[in-house]
C-alpha cells in the first residue's frame, strides 16, 4: 500500500434535487483494500456512490481514479475505466436469464475468452447461480438476486467495486454468507471494494478502513478495528449498552463529534 | 373456402397492424412513452418508397428503393430522438405523448405537401395478381405480406436474443438505472431503438402500400394498431404481433357475419373486453420486483 490511492474523493458536494446530500466529503481507497462508509438512512451514502459512478454530477469537488479526474464523466465512460457500481436493492434485469445478466456485466469488455473464464469464476463463488443460469433473474429469491448483482459486477473484472448496501433486506444468515464471499473475493482475487452499509458490525468486520457519514459529512474515520472499539460507534451503530459505572442512558449520551 | 380467403386477407392486414404495434411496443419498452406518430411513420415510409420507385418520381428499381427507404426511415427515427426527444429527458411522459401526437400532424401535412392528398399506388412487384392454392384464390400481396412479416419478426427475435446490442436494448428497457451501471450508453441505445422502430414502420408501410392505394391519412390506422398493442399487452413484442393478427382477423369476419354497424367496432369491443378481464393484455410480461 504505497503511492497514490486508487480512488480519491476530495471535498465532494452533490445535490439530490434541491437538497444538498453530500456536503464536502473527502476519502480515499487504496488498491486491494475494503473501505466501508457507515451511516444511517439519508446520510448521503448512496448519493456518494452515485456521484462516483457518474449517475449524478457533483456540484463541487473532485473524484480522481488512478490519477485521472473523472467527476462529471458519462457513466459508461466511468464503467470502462473499471469502476463498477453494484446498486442497492438488487437491480437485476428481471426478464433476462442469469447468464444474460452476467454477460451484460461484461458489456464494455471485448476479450471473449477472458470473459468466459470470469463467468466460471463467478459460478465458483456463487454456485447457486450456475444452477440457475438459464432461469429468468426476476424469478430468483432476494438473496440470489443480490448474488447475481455482485456476480454481474465482477464480470467487468473491476478495478474497484462500489457496493451499495448488499445486506439490505436479507436474512442475517444470508448476510453472513454474502459477506464471507466478499471477503474471499478481496483476499483471493484482490478485488478493491468500497462498501456502503447501515449494518455497521458486519461491515467493520469485513473492511480494513471505515468512514462514518452523517447528514452529508464524514464525521469519523480510521482503521476498522479501531472504529469497532470506539465508544461512539459501539453506542450508536453497534447498539451495545455500556456497562459503565454511571450507566448513562443511551438517549442522554451526546455524540462526541457533535 | 370462403373462410380461408377471409382468414388470409385478415392475417395480411393483421401483419401490418402487428408491425405498427411492434413499433409502439419497442418505443414504449425503451422509453416508457407512447409514440402516437407510429402510424404516420408507417405512412411516411410508404410514401418515401413510393417517391423513390414510382415512375413519376425518382423511378429507382423497387429492390433498391425499398432497402433505401427502410434506411432513410431508420435514420429519421434516430435523428428524431437525437434532435428532439432526447431534450425532453426528465420531463413527464405526457410531454412526449403530446409531442408525438403533434409530430403525427406535421408528418401528415408535410407528406401532403410533397406527394399530394390524392390516393396513390405504389408500383410494387409484391402486388401482382393472385395465386391459387388448391382452389383457394389468394392475393399475391397478402401472401407476400405474411411471408415478409414472418421473416422480419424472426430476424428481430434473433437480433434481440443473439446480439450484444439487442441484449443491451432489452436491458436498457427492463432496468434503465442498472443498464447505466453496466456501462451501456443508454441514451444512444434508445436512439437506436427509435431508429429500429422507424425501420419497422417503413417495412409496414411498404407492405401496406403493396396491398392498396395510400394517402397521407393512411397513418390513422395506427389507432387500430394501438388497440392491437394494448390487446397483446403493451410490454411484449410477440404480444404486439399477436394483437395485430387478432385485430386483423376479426375485421373481415365481423364484416362478413355481423351487421354493418357492428363490424367496425369489433376490434374496439375486444379491446374493452381485454382491458376489463386481462388489463395487462393477453401476452403481458409482468414481473413484480422482489423486495
Amino acid at each position: 500500500m504505497m503511492g497514490a490511492p486508487l480512488l480519491e474523493v476530495r471535498n465532494l458536494e452533490s445535490f439530490y434535487g434541491p437538497i444538498m446530500a453530500i456536503r464536502g466529503v473527502s476519502l480515499s481507497v487504496e488498491e486491494g483494500q475494503i473501505v466501508t462508509v457507515l451511516g444511517a438512512n439519508g446520510a448521503g451514502k448512496s448519493t456518494l456512490l452515485k456521484t462516483i459512478s457518474g449517475i449524478m454530477d457533483p456540484e463541487k469537488g473532485s473524484v480522481s481514479f488512478d490519477g485521472a479526474e473523472i467527476q462529471g464523466e458519462e457513466p459508461h465512460r466511468i464503467v470502462s475505466r473499471g469502476i463498477v457500481h453494484v446498486p442497492e436493492g438488487r437491480e437485476v434485469f428481471p426478464l433476462l436469464s442469469v447468464d444474460e445478466n452476467l454477460s451484460l456485466g461484461a458489456y464494455t469488455r471485448k476479450d471473449r475468452s477472458a470473459i468466459e473464464r470470469d463467468r466460471e469464476m463467478v459460478f465458483e463463488y456463487f454456485p447457486i447461480l450456475a444452477e440457475r443460469r438459464h432461469q429468468e433473474a426476476g424469478t430468483l429469491s432476494g438473496g440470489q438476486q443480490q448474488m447475481l448483482a455482485i456476480g454481474r459486477g465482477l464480470m467487468l473484472r473491476p478495478r474497484i467495486m462500489l457496493l451499495d448496501e448488499p445486506s439490505l433486506g436479507l436474512s442475517p444468515l444470508l448476510v453472513q454468507e454474502i459477506f464471507a464471499i466478499l471477503g474471499r473475493l478481496n483476499r483471493e482475487e484482490g478485488v478493491t471494494m468500497m462498501l456502503v452499509e447501515q449494518n455497521a458490525r458486519i461491515a467493520l468486520e469485513l473492511a480494513h478502513v471505515g468512514y462514518v457519514m452523517e447528514i452529508g459529512r464524514i464525521v469519523m474515520n480510521g482503521d476498522a478495528d479501531r472504529l469497532m472499539q470506539s465508544e461512539d460507534i459501539k453506542a450508536f451503530y453497534l447498539g451495545q449498552q455500556e456497562a459503565g459505572q454511571r450507566s448513562e442512558k443511551r438517549w442522554k449520551r451526546k455524540k462526541t463529534w457533535r | 373456402m370462403d373462410g380461408v380467403q377471409l382468414l388470409v386477407s385478415g392475417l395480411a392486414n393483421g401483419c401490418v397492424y402487428g408491425l405498427i404495434a411492434l413499433g409502439f411496443v419497442l418505443i414504449y419498452k425503451a422509453t416508457e412513452a407512447v409514440n402516437f406518430a407510429q402510424g404516420d411513420f408507417m405512412m411516411l415510409g410508404a410514401f418515401v418508397t413510393l417517391g423513390l420507385t414510382n415512375a413519376e418520381y425518382l423511378h429507382l428499381p423497387f429492390w433498391i428503393a425499398a432497402p433505401l427507404a427502410i434506411l432513410i426511415m431508420a435514420f429519421f427515427g434516430y435523428l428524431l430522438d437525437l434532435l428532439i426527444l432526447r431534450h425532453l429527458f426528465g420531463q413527464s411522459q405526457t410531454a412526449v405523448v403530446i409531442l408525438t401526437i403533434a409530430l403525427g400532424f406535421v408528418i401528415r401535412f408535410v407528406a401532403g405537401v410533397i406527394w399530394g392528398h390524392e390516393p396513390q399506388t405504389l408500383e410494387s412487384p409484391l402486388a401482382f395478381g393472385d395465386v391459387s392454392l388448391g382452389g383457394v384464390v389468394l392475393g399475391m400481396a397478402d401472401v407476400a405480406v405474411i411471408v415478409v412479416t414472418v421473416l422480419l419478426t424472426w430476424s428481430l427475435y434473433q437480433f434481440f436474443q443473439r446480439t450484444k446490442l439487442g441484449l443491451a436494448m432489452q436491458a436498457a428497457s427492463q432496468n434503465q438505472m442498472a443498464a447505466y451501471f453496466m456501462g451501456i450508453p443508454v441514451k444512444r441505445v434508445q436512439g437506436l431503438i427509435w431508429g429500429l422502430s422507424g425501420a419497422t414502420a417503413a417495412v409496414a408501410g411498404i407492405l401496406f402500400a403493396s396491398k392498396g392505394a395510400i394517402d397521407p391519412n393512411a397513418g390513422l390506422l395506427g389507432i387500430k394498431a394501438f388497440a392491437a398493442a394494448v390487446i397483446g399487452g403493451f410490454g411484449s413484442l410477440p404480444g404486439a404481433l399477436a394483437g395485430g393478427l387478432i385485430v386483423g382477423v376479426i375485421e373481415p369476419f365481423a364484416a362478413r357475419y355481423l351487421a354493418a354497424g357492428y363490424s367496425q367496432i369489433a376490434p374496439y369491443a375486444l379491446l374493452l373486453a381485454v382491458l376489463v378481464f386481462r388489463p395487462h393484455g393477453l401476452f403481458s410480461q409482468v414481473r413484480t420486483k422482489k423486495v
